[in-house]
């Protein structure tokens, strides 16, 4: 019979496993055989940290996109937006766009100042609580328009922290506001706001965690379960928490590589 | 100089922060096509937000702004397209730090003139031959000197191929040293007819250079004239008292 080498030490530990007389070492690979190695468990850990990238992933876009949107109504131009001109429409404009600029602040403060376990508990057993629909699109969303408040503060700061002249020479050039916004400001806000940004990443990669709450099969529900399954009350959470502190340090390493080439214009 | 009126100004008002300041108070001028005006003036008389009134980068309280026939201040009005026709130079340069200086200088010409990459480089290298910084094209503004970053800022505006320049103290923020480099490009353009509106403490540029040097305190024209006239024989009491100041 083919028969691992794992199979071979652990089959040489079991009478002792049974005895209770591990030694240290014995003890180590115990753990480790039980809840990496038998039955293939390695798998599950894999599978549930390919949901938290997934999840995770997603959720970054979702943030970034809605953030910038949020950070640009909350800019003061937007907010004290008046109407250019006369008439109906340019009036019903700028009501328009203050309306959406106070929703931003509002949808910051709430978005902020709730828990987001409860955010992704009212979004799977509220809104989503009588259609069938996938958890990963659940934790997309509810983390996703959980980051997006932070995102937007984080955006709104690199935007204001561009010098003032840079608009008015993108704008003298005679680039409308959103070319200038996309060329010139956007860019320049991005560098300034990366290490904020590297942060707010970190901080969603881990708080995916919470989505295990809604039996979302991610890297801390995958060590749970099998936990349950061996009874070993550290050894998979370490296992997870390795898999997390894994990608992180990979994300840290990536985004200081990006920073150093940004920095390239300012030797 | 031809009588062709490229600019005109009626009733200019400026006012910050509800009317508690106010920066303009009623200009009125006529810039004509090839013109090179030098606005002078003690800091605080509104030279600076009479220039920058005059691409709306500051909007007027009152009055109007025509150029070339249109008003400007008409809110229907499409200001980006006179803003292409109107290049403006600022005291701190603001060159944009993320691009390289061909990328300074061919982003408008690109996005807005509808040029090919290859034409807007290559109108932009001839620009930067003349003011000999073609060697720098592919530097970022962080490795200029000052006076660089000037000459590139205004060689910049120049690749929009505008119909008038604006300079809002364009070498005050210059080590002296390098005041001069600026000074000359701006003569040449001078010389090769561009229309300029030029804020600026440099009397010698003003003497000059200017066909007409404007003199403004507290938000008013005070005199106006040509160099000989304003800097040999000014008329108001405080034209005079400002020149004796400064020179």
């Amino acid at each position: 019979m083919n028969i691992s080498i794992f199979e071979q030490w652990w089959l040489a530990i079991e009478p002792a496993v049974q005895a209770n007389t591990l030694n240290f070492w014995q003890f180590i690979y115990k753990e480790i055989y039980l809840n990496v190695i038998k039955d293939d468990r390695w798998l599950q850990y894999l599978k549930g940290l390919g949901v938290t990238l997934e999840v995770s992933f997603y959720a970054i876009l979702v943030g970034l996109v809605l953030g910038t949107v949020l950070a640009i109504l909350r800019l003061p131009q937007i907010q004290h937006m008046n109407a250019r001109g006369k008439g109906f429409l340019p009036a019903v404009g700028a009501v328009v766009v203050r309306a959406l600029s106070k929703f931003a602040g509002l949808y910051i403060n709430i978005m902020r100042g709730t828990p987001l376990l409860l955010q992704v508990l009212i979004i799977n057993f509220g809104i989503f609580g009588s259609v069938r629909i996938d958890k990963v699109i659940v934790g997309v969303i509810a983390c996703g328009l959980n980051s997006a408040a932070y995102v937007a503060e984080i955006v709104r700061g690199g935007i204001m922290s561009v010098e003032k002249g840079q608009t008015e020479a993108g704008r003298s050039l005679g680039l409308g506001g959103i070319r200038t916004m996309i060329y010139i400001i956007l860019p320049q806000a991005a560098k300034s706001a990366l290490p904020a940004m590297c942060n707010e990443f970190i901080s969603l990669i881990k708080e995916t965690s919470i989505l295990s709450y809604i039996a979302l099969t991610e890297l801390t529900k995958a060590g749970d379960y099998i936990r349950s399954r061996t009874f070993s009350a550290f050894t998979p959470y370490i296992v997870s928490g390795l898999l997390y502190l894994l990608v992180v340090l990979t994300l840290t390493w990536l985004i200081g590589k990006l920073e150093r080439r940004l920095r390239n214009s300012d030797h | 100089m031809t009588t062709d009126i490229i600019i005109s100004v009626k009733g200019l008002e400026k006012h910050f922060d509800e009317g508690k300041l106010k920066a303009l108070r009623g200009v009125d001028t006529d810039i004509r096509r090839g013109e090179v005006v030098v606005v002078i003036g003690p800091s605080g008389s509104g030279k600076s937000t009479f220039l920058r009134c005059l691409n709306l980068l500051e909007e007027p309280t009152a009055g109007t702004v025509t150029v070339e026939g249109v008003n400007i201040t008409d809110p229907k009005v499409n200001i980006n397209k006179h803003r292409e026709k109107m290049g403006m130079v600022f005291q701190h340069f603001n060159l944009f730090p993320h691009m390289t200086i061909l990328k300074n200088m061919t982003l408008a010409p690109c996005k807005l003139l509808k040029k090919s990459k290859q034409e807007a480089e290559e109108k932009a290298m001839a620009l930067l031959k003349r003011v000999g910084l073609a060697d720098r094209a592919n530097a970022y503004p962080s490795q200029l000197s000052g006076g660089q970053k000037q000459r590139i800022a205004i060689v910049r505006a120049l690749c929009m191929e505008p119909q008038v320049m604006l300079f809002d103290e364009p070498t005050s923020a210059l080590d002296p040293e390098m005041v001069g480099e600026v000074l000359d490009v701006m003569k040449q353009l001078a010389e090769e007819g561009m229309t300029m509106v030029v804020v600026t403490h440099e009397m010698g540029f003003a003497r000059e250079v200017a066909d007409r040097v404007i003199f403004m305190d507290e938000g008013h024209i005070i005199e106006e004239g040509t160099p000989e006239e304003i800097f040999n024989h000014p008329q108001q009491p405080r034209t005079q008292d400002f020149l004796k100041k400064v020179l």
